[in-house]
């Protein structure tokens, strides 16, 4: 079981109704992790349409999650 | 100042602009990037930033000395808004400055098109109907997969929108 910070920004703070979270999960890639808090807080964005980003980098899906990380997922962005 | 800034308040584009004076320089360039009353045929009477502060500079910081190191530049600077805005705010300030003209028009270029794709930074527009959106996201997630390759991206690279 392992301890992952996560932190919501945009359209899924809005759908998560907080602004970040810690929870423990047995959950192996970033991937995994989305599927369960999507199923948990009804996020309407799949992640064909977001990026994950481990302790401030950009990772692929299916990167090992560690123990401690920090996990952002980044919908679609629209500065400028 | 940093190359890539946040802030919370309104951008004052001639201070801006005396950052980037250096002897060296005999062209400078900006962009600004103005809040619009208009989105895909909805009229808009506010809007909001919001980044995520960490990242948004890092990836920020990133794009302008790309740019400082692929053009020669003398200097660069790039400060985004977050926080509520009203239309004709400033949302934006691009700037670039070089020994010769062209190159301090391309970079201007180059780092706005990439903070667009690549900044984590998102807008809320309000409506004058009352509705509000987050752009880019409320329409993909309506039409799911429709607009998916606007946003197919591996790490590290930016989208092509």
């Amino acid at each position: 079981m392992k301890t992952l910070h996560i932190e919501y920004y945009a359209l899924l703070r809005e759908q998560a109704g907080v602004k970040q979270q810690t929870v423990q999960s047995e959950t192996r890639t970033p991937a995994e992790l989305y599927s369960q808090l999507a199923a948990k807080h009804g996020f309407s964005l799949g992640t064909e349409q977001l990026r994950a980003v481990v302790n401030e980098e950009f990772v692929n899906w299916d990167r090992q999650l560690n123990d401690g990380d920090r996990v952002v997922f980044i919908p679609p962005v629209a500065g400028g | 100042m940093n190359k890539f800034e946040l802030s919370q308040t309104p951008l004052q584009a001639d201070e801006l602009k005396d950052c980037l004076r250096d002897p060296a320089a005999g062209g400078f360039v900006s962009f600004e990037g103005w809040v619009r009353n208009e989105n895909e045929g909805r009229v808009v009477h506010r809007l909001e930033y919001e980044a995520y502060p960490a990242l948004a500079e890092k990836e920020g910081r990133r794009i302008v000395a790309e740019a400082i190191e692929r053009f020669g530049l003398t200097a660069a600077l790039c400060v985004h808004r977050v926080g509520s805005l009203e239309i004709s705010d400033m949302a934006v300030w691009v700037g670039t400055s070089s020994p010769h003209r062209g190159e301090a028009f391309e970079a201007c270029r180059f780092i706005i098109d990439q903070i667009k794709v690549s900044v984590p930074i998102w807008k809320k527009e309000h409506y004058t109907d009352g509705d509000s959106g987050w752009v880019n996201c409320e329409r993909c997630a309506e039409h799911g997969h429709d607009h998916s390759t606007h946003h197919a991206r591996g790490p590290g690279s930016p989208a092509k929108q």
